[in-house]
């Protein structure tokens, strides 16, 4: 079973398997539609993951590709009427043109300083999207975007949204996982770990960086398109600088680095606010603690911190044993 | 009223704006040199800093001099438990994870606030007066000299803590090499905390003479913590001169573009300004050597 | 004797039955979706409030037709995101009626397919005339249309020939509003807007954008934002020595505003609701009971001033209330009655929708005030 575990293939159909009887479980409850979040978040995280758990760079600015993504595919569709699946394609490039150009300059920076740039690249991009207000709508918002459809058959309930965007999202992680077992994953790696090393390899540090940003730029503005076609409607509040913030507690609260440990942390991050309702006004108290917790008992995030934590107490019974 | 009176006046209102921005980047400059955290949660004890002194002026009627002293040092606790609690305790965290603990920090400390104090805004009084006071065709506040002078007196009397104080040169020790401060017999564990004793007073003392001009409230940490860790970052991190003059640029800047461009851009205008001078000055702006870093 | 114990028995019995079958019956379940923290808290918080207080003091005097009421108010945070999530959580596991809010426009319009979709009636408590134009079958609101409150305010510049005024409005979905309102109203009654300013939400210091207004050739200033920052534009304006009149919204009708501005409120005119001025209000105006009524309980259960934000929570439940005596609680009964319902007196103002109109207000929501003395006067 273990071993069968350790194949990168069979985790992927179990993953996938247990993704598709989901809703089956959920019979159309509220949760299903908040499960349709989970898929978005998911895929945000895997494209960020790519950044900072792989490559070591960290951007403070994700939510902004999202939030083009999301923006640019509502205008196109409900503003100029053109065609979603179309756009989304269009837009996912164009963004990540803007993301390769933007990275080579950004990516020349390390530690703080690519932390501040790419936030200050994120709060750029928020107050264009709050401040455009004839092209946008401004703060309150961009209604009217369009479902997604393929031919007559319209994506409009929480069901057809869910296989939706989680076939996007497995599609996604299936490519990750091929990338990051590849040679680039490898380079990523050598990256993280030291770029001087990776240089006197003869990977080619800046492009490799540059590239690994603009893909998940494109991912991001992928999950965008999705989650304006889902909601029907955009406002500038989903894509601050707090989204940003959260995406990457995501990733580091699921574990730097692990493609399934990303979708633990957007599943835990977007089911959290849902399970804190009991705590009413308390509930943001009770978030913060959290963080706070999980991070101090689990660095490795959960991907690690969970097995770690069944071993511990499947092992603590036994050692008492042996004492008496 | 011609150009020049307009520009004195975006000019000298950017600077009372920058001199805040400065004192809070000192704060996030000095965690961040003793341990290498980027401390999130800088902006709550700003928070926290007016907050209490509203509390105490207020609600319990505490003279307004005491009332400041007290929210110091409640903030300054604050820093002190917010050390032993949750960063003390982790012995080899990735400095990520800090970050994110200090996130956590930051929103488990707004929400306390929030339950204790409530959601409202609240106002304290000036320190000296509201007779707005004339420079050369533009005008400040009586509170304003007041953020002068404490943002020149904190710098000040910081320059010779660490220049001139046993603790101080410690600190300076810990910042350059933690493991060879530690191996010459200098508690790094104490200096840490050290440092965020002196940061969250430093914040809470920008709190407190900002509260009177811009009232304050439990959510006002978030944004004054963002703009302080922008004039760290312009400054370099260095817990002197250079983070001062990085405060002072932006607050300048921000002014600036609102009057003289688009006030709905201003921030943009700021940050495509700052992001112009990481690009051609990856290091920061007044960053020459380790040497400048305490 | 016994005549008359048998009469009382019988009457108790009698009584304990009709109660027993009221509360045995199901409580009816209403949605409200509130920004309770967040940005829009200073909305969210005295909407969800004075939502409860409604629905307490609703169910002590013996509940609708017999049955309790039931709030169930989830957080949205004023994130459209958590906004969409909650109203499905509403609908669908708890399966309310029909849902009150939410607090801002944003979220409104997030929440909107979803109503529609579900057939559930939404009574929105925010301002954005886009909310209710065009009409959506299940989608009403309480609060007043930004447009009516510019209304109110040029047409006090027109009547004092101030044709050159300035804009100084706020970044969020307030100010955005307003700021589109003000600008699409200015022709028709003769007013330029010369100066066209905005500011954040988290700004702490105006005085840049106040003096370039000052440079400008504007005759009076108006400001649209909510909390603290017009409170810091007055004291700013007050520093740089503008005279020019200056005005703000109702986004600031309450006496924290007056608070937080100290000495630099004076002078200051704003559209506001009734409510701050309620006890003023001539003993005719049909809004003068259930305001006096609003202020009284607002203030005995929260000890804080009630202010026309809760009120448009109590507008909303007070609506339905009377939505669902008339029609049941069916939500499309529900949805029915509430369009006919008309001249209902509530916070904001006398109600009348209709099948054409789903805001169901007119400009006499508004009245204008001045602040003088630290207090309220009407303007006449």
């Amino acid at each position: 079973m273990k071993s069968l575990l350790r194949n990168e293939a069979v985790r992927f159909v179990l993953f996938s398997a247990m993704i598709l009887a989901l809703p089956a479980l959920l019979a159309g409850g509220y949760l299903l539609n908040v499960f349709v979040f989970v898929g978005i978040h998911t895929l945000l995280a895997v494209a960020l993951n790519l950044l900072l758990g792989y490559a070591g760079q960290i951007s403070l600015g994700q939510a902004a590709f999202f939030g083009l993504g999301a923006y640019a595919s509502g205008i196109l569709t409900a503003t100029y009427g053109q065609n979603p699946w179309g756009t989304m394609v269009a837009v996912a490039l164009a963004v990540g043109l803007l993301a390769f150009l933007v990275g080579f300059p950004i990516l020349k920076l390390k530690g703080h300083y690519l932390a501040m740039a790419t936030l200050g690249f994120g709060i750029i991009v928020y107050i264009a999207l709050n401040e455009a207000v004839d092209l946008t709508g401004g703060p309150s918002g961009l209604p009217g975007i369009p479902n997604l459809s393929l031919g007559s058959y319209v994506f409009d309930s929480d069901l057809k949204n869910y296989y939706l965007i989680w076939g996007v999202t497995l599609a996604t992680i299936l490519l990750s996982l091929n990338l990051v077992n590849s040679r680039i994953g490898r380079g990523l790696r050598a990256i993280h770990d030291s770029e001087v090393a990776a240089r006197v390899m003869g990977i080619r540090v800046r492009l490799l960086k540059v590239q690994i940003f603009a893909l998940s730029a494109v991912i991001s503005s992928i999950a965008g398109s999705l989650y304006a076609h889902t909601m029907t409607f955009v406002s500038p509040t989903s894509f601050g600088f707090n989204f940003s913030v959260e995406l990457v507690t995501m990733v580091i609260i699921g574990g730097l680095g692990s493609i399934y440990g990303s979708f633990l942390g957007a599943a835990l991050l977007t089911l959290l606010p849902e399970m804190l309702r009991a705590f009413q006004d308390y509930d943001i108290v009770v978030y913060g603690f959290l963080l706070i917790a999980m991070t101090m008992f689990m660095p490795g995030g959960l991907v690690r911190g969970v097995p770690e934590l069944a071993r511990r107490l499947l092992a603590r019974p036994q050692k008492g044993k042996a004492d008496a | 009223m011609n150009l020049g009176q307009q520009l004195a006046q975006y000019i000298l209102s950017g600077l009372s704006t920058g001199a805040i921005y400065a004192l809070i980047g000192v704060g996030f400059a000095i965690i961040h040199n003793a341990t290498g955290i980027i401390n999130f949660a800088q902006g709550e004890f700003v928070m926290l800093g007016g907050m209490a002194t509203f509390f105490f002026f207020s609600a319990l009627k505490v003279p307004l001099v005491l009332a400041v002293a007290l929210a110091t040092g409640v903030s300054t606790m604050a820093g002190i438990v917010f050390e032993r609690l949750a960063i003390r305790p982790l012995k080899n965290a990735t400095p990520i994870n800090l970050v994110i603990i200090t996130i956590g920090g930051s929103i488990l400390i707004r929400g306390i606030a929030m339950l204790l104090w409530g959601k409202d805004t609240h106002s304290l009084p000036t320190f000296s007066g509201d007779e707005p006071i004339m420079l050369g065709g533009a005008t400040v506040m009586p509170q304003h000299l007041w953020i002068f002078a404490v943002t020149l007196v904190v710098i000040v009397c910081s320059k010779l803590f660490f220049s001139h104080t046993i603790s101080g040169k410690a600190m300076r020790a810990c910042s350059y090499n933690r493991r060879a401060a530690g191996l010459v017999g200098i508690d790094v564990r104490r200096m840490v905390l050290f440092s965020f004793a002196i940061s969250s007073a430093m914040g809470s003392m920008a709190g407190i003479i900002i509260a009177p001009l811009t009232m304050t409230s439990y959510d006002v940490g978030v944004m004054l913590g963002l703009k302080g860790f922008c004039a760290a970052i312009i400054g370099g991190m260095s817990s002197g001169l250079g983070t001062v003059f990085g405060g002072l640029i932006l607050g300048v800047l921000e002014a600036l573009g609102a009057g003289l461009f688009s006030s709905g851009y201003k921030d943009a205008i700021a940050f495509i300004i700052l992001l112009l001078i990481l690009f051609i000055r990856p290091q920061g702006l007044f960053r020459r050597g380790e040497s400048e870093r305490v | 004797m016994l005549r008359k114990i048998s009469f009382i028995f019988v009457s108790v019995v009698s009584f304990l039955v009709a109660a027993v079958c009221a509360f045995a019956a199901p409580p009816i379940k209403i949605g409200g979706l509130f920004a309770v923290t967040g940005p829009a808290s200073f909305l969210g918080e005295p909407e969800r409030n004075t939502a409860q207080m409604v629905v307490n003091e609703i169910n002590a005097a013996g509940g609708i037709r017999g049955r309790r009421l039931e709030l169930v108010a989830y957080d949205t945070q004023g994130d459209a995101t958590r906004a969409v999530q909650a109203a499905n959580r509403l609908i669908k596991e708890d399966r309310v009626v029909a849902i009150i809010g939410p607090s801002t426009t944003g979220d409104t319009m997030a929440v909107i397919p979803i109503a529609e979709r579900a057939h559930v009636p939404l009574v929105s408590c925010a301002a954005g005339s886009k909310i209710t134009s065009p009409v959506k079958r299940w989608v009403f609101k309480t609060a007043q249309n930004d447009a009516l409150a510019v209304a109110r305010i040029y047409e006090y510049l027109a009547g004092r020939k101030l044709t050159r005024v300035a804009i100084l409005t706020v970044s969020d979905g307030f100010g955005s509003s307003g700021r589109e309102q003000l600008k699409a109203n200015a022709a028709r009654y003769g007013i330029r807007i010369v100066s066209d300013d905005t500011y954040g939400p988290k700004d702490t210091d105006m005085t840049a954008q106040l003096t370039k207004i000052r440079g400008s050739q504007a005759q009076a200033i108006i400001c649209w934002g909510t909390n603290p920052g017009p409170a810091v534009i007055a004291r700013n304006a007050r520093q740089i020595g503008l005279k020019i009149p200056l005005f703000m919204s109702h986004g600031v009708s309450s006496k924290k505003f007056i608070e937080l501005a100290g000495d630099a409120a004076e002078g200051i005119i704003l559209p506001s609701g009734r409510v701050i001025v309620a006890d003023r209000l001539p003993n005719s105006d049909r809004q003068k009971k259930p305001l006096l009524a609003f202020v009284k309980d607002y203030q005995r259960h929260y000890r804080a001033e009630g202010d026309h934000f809760g009120g448009h929570a109590w507008d909303a439940v007070m609506l339905l209330k009377a939505a669902i005596e008339r029609g049941g609680d069916n939500p499309a009964a529900i949805r029915d009655q509430l369009e006919k319902i008309r001249t209902f007196a509530g916070i904001g103002g006398v109600f009348s929708y209709s099948p054409a109109d789903h805001a169901g207000l007119n400009k006499d929501a508004f009245v204008l005030v001045e602040v003088r003395n630290r207090d309220w006067t009407l303007v006449k």
